[in-house]
């Protein structure tokens, strides 16, 4: 009898506990649950994303400061993998602000483009983005692929642009993510803008530590690291000039839904005016050498910049 | 059903079957790296788990740094390993030997464990040496064991071993890879299936063997009361 008792207590304290951590979110935040679906407050929060990058996540964090230090609520929601994960969600209305690059996300949406110039890419974004969803001005700032060279071979050789390349002894190995090989920028972009034969090595890390890694071993001559990636300066990279554009420009541009009015846009749009190629590779150097967090970083460039006031 | 289907028909693909980037190629690379890093794995956790076993000393060491063992994510031995030692196989060969050695050590030490104390002690009382113990019969009545810790070994290294292409040395990953980077999906699905396609013919070739094994060799408790 007592020990029925003593259960059915245990029972009891069980189903509280539970209840209670129930009523909880278990991660802190619910945010995509949360996220207001059609039926909004008066103040509207602006749900902004980022994808699982650094550097995405320091542009999504100037974007949220930004529009908080002129009144509006946003709730952040970073680090969410990369485009199969995050835009679904966007185009269903989960996200509001989504910061992008232009080249790939048209080639996501658009696997044929042709394209090709900066303002050329944003135009055709505008077309292919699922309908609610639209372009801000984008940025000066590009993070786009690079060929990069070691300063010696660069000097050795006299490389300074892409086509200098049929100046170096062949045959020249690329050390890149394995995609790298169908990008219309890959080897049959190179052969066919500059006449130069190359193979790729692939290396998964995304012109992270082990490209660079391989880059200066001399296990390969060239490296796809992207150019706001602060290990181009920190090595003494050389990049080499693309003057045909064959590589597709990667400009920052913000997605954002219809939740975004003309005043919330003109926010980010003033955000994306001052930043250009050298802020980003700074932003993304305070990351790389301090650790900084992306609140801390973003706070110190937008107060610089005159955006916080 | 439909990237299935897909799947299916990019591996029939006689585009996709020959060349440096071929699936036969691939598929060798893959099967020979198994095959290497559980072999090295082999060469250094079947002596040290028999001394552990046969010595009964050092096991709380054994067991608790080749626990730990298990428990190290392999990609990130690949990347720290790989920061040394460049891109290129030997840093996935390190991951792997890695991945591949707590289970063979376990299946060395356990199996010699394992036996019936009567059996060894009486083996001793024979007259055997510690020598001929280990050999006449620590080894062979632990075999069923230990062939199962390097059955165990291969499944997982198989399986991982798609890690070597995130360095550039291939393998099957590489089309993982490639075609989850390009959103090749049935390219991704026919990669994944023919890592289960050597998984299988992996488990199947140590069923057999086991099977073997266990007809040739006596269980421990049987020796003991013989």
């Amino acid at each position: 009898m007592v020990t029925t008792v003593k259960r059915l207590l245990l029972a009891l304290v069980a189903l509280g506990t539970l209840a209670a951590c129930s009523s909880t979110a278990p991660l802190g935040s619910t945010p995509m649950a949360s996220a207001p679906t059609g039926t909004t407050t008066p103040a509207t929060t602006l749900v902004i994303g980022s994808q699982a990058y650094y550097s995405n996540e320091i542009i999504a964090e100037l974007y949220a400061q930004a529009l908080e230090a002129k009144g509006l609520t946003v709730s952040r929601q970073y680090q969410i993998g990369q485009r199969e994960t995050y835009l679904p969600d966007l185009a269903a209305g989960k996200i509001d602000v989504m910061p992008e690059y232009s080249g790939n996300l048209l080639q996501y949406y658009d696997k044929s483009t042709t394209a090709t110039s900066p303002a050329d890419v944003t135009a055709a974004l505008a077309a292919v983005l699922p309908s609610g969803l639209r372009p801000l001005t984008a940025a000066a700032a590009t993070d786009q692929d690079s060929y990069n060279v070691t300063a010696d071979f660069a000097q050795q050789y006299g490389l300074s642009s892409l086509a200098d390349l049929t100046k170096a002894p062949g045959p020249i190995k690329v050390a890149a993510n394995s995609e790298f090989e169908k990008r219309p920028y890959g080897p049959q972009g190179l052969k066919k803008f500059y006449g130069v034969e190359v193979t790729v090595v692939p290396v998964e890390d995304s012109g992270g530590p082990l490209t660079v890694k391989a880059l200066k071993d001399g296990t390969v001559q060239a490296a796809d690291i992207y150019s706001a990636d602060p290990s181009i300066g920190a090595n003494k990279f050389v990049t080499l000039s693309d003057p045909k554009n064959m590589i597709l420009p990667q400009n920052v541009v913000p997605i954002v839904s219809s939740k975004v009015d003309a005043s919330a846009a003109a926010i980010i749009e003033s955000v994306n005016a001052k930043l250009d190629t050298a802020s980003l590779v700074a932003l993304n150097q305070r990351s790389v050498t301090e650790q900084a967090t992306s609140a801390v970083i973003a706070k110190a460039w937008l107060t610089e910049a005159g955006l916080l006031g | 059903m439909n990237y299935l289907t897909q799947a299916i028909q990019w591996i029939t693909d006689p585009a996709n079957a020959a060349g440096a980037n071929g699936v036969w190629a691939r598929m060798a690379e893959h099967f020979l790296y198994t095959v290497v890093a559980v072999a090295v794995a082999a060469l250094v956790a079947v002596p040290l788990g028999y001394l552990v076993g046969h010595t009964r000393r050092g096991r709380g060491v054994v067991v608790v740094t080749s626990g730990a063992a298990r428990a190290l994510p392999t990609l990130g031995v690949l990347t720290l390993a790989g920061l040394v030692l460049g891109i290129g196989l030997a840093a996935p060969m390190l991951a792997l030997v890695l991945l591949a050695f707590p289970s063979i050590l376990a299946g060395a030490y356990a199996g010699v464990e394992a036996i019936d104390p009567v059996t060894v002690d009486s083996a001793r009382g024979l007259g055997l040496s510690g020598w001929q113990v280990l050999t006449r019969v620590e080894i062979p009545l632990g075999l069923p064991l230990l062939i199962g810790g390097i059955r165990s070994a291969f499944l997982q290294v198989v399986a991982t071993a798609t890690l070597a292409a995130y360095v550039g040395a291939g393998g099957l990953g590489r089309f993982l890879f490639l075609g989850l980077k390009t959103q090749d999906y049935p390219q991704m699905l026919a990669a994944s299936l023919l890592v289960v396609a050597l998984a299988v013919a992996f488990d199947i070739a140590f069923e057999s063997v086991e099977w073997l094994v266990r007809r040739v060799v006596p269980s421990g408790r049987r020796e003991a009361s013989a």
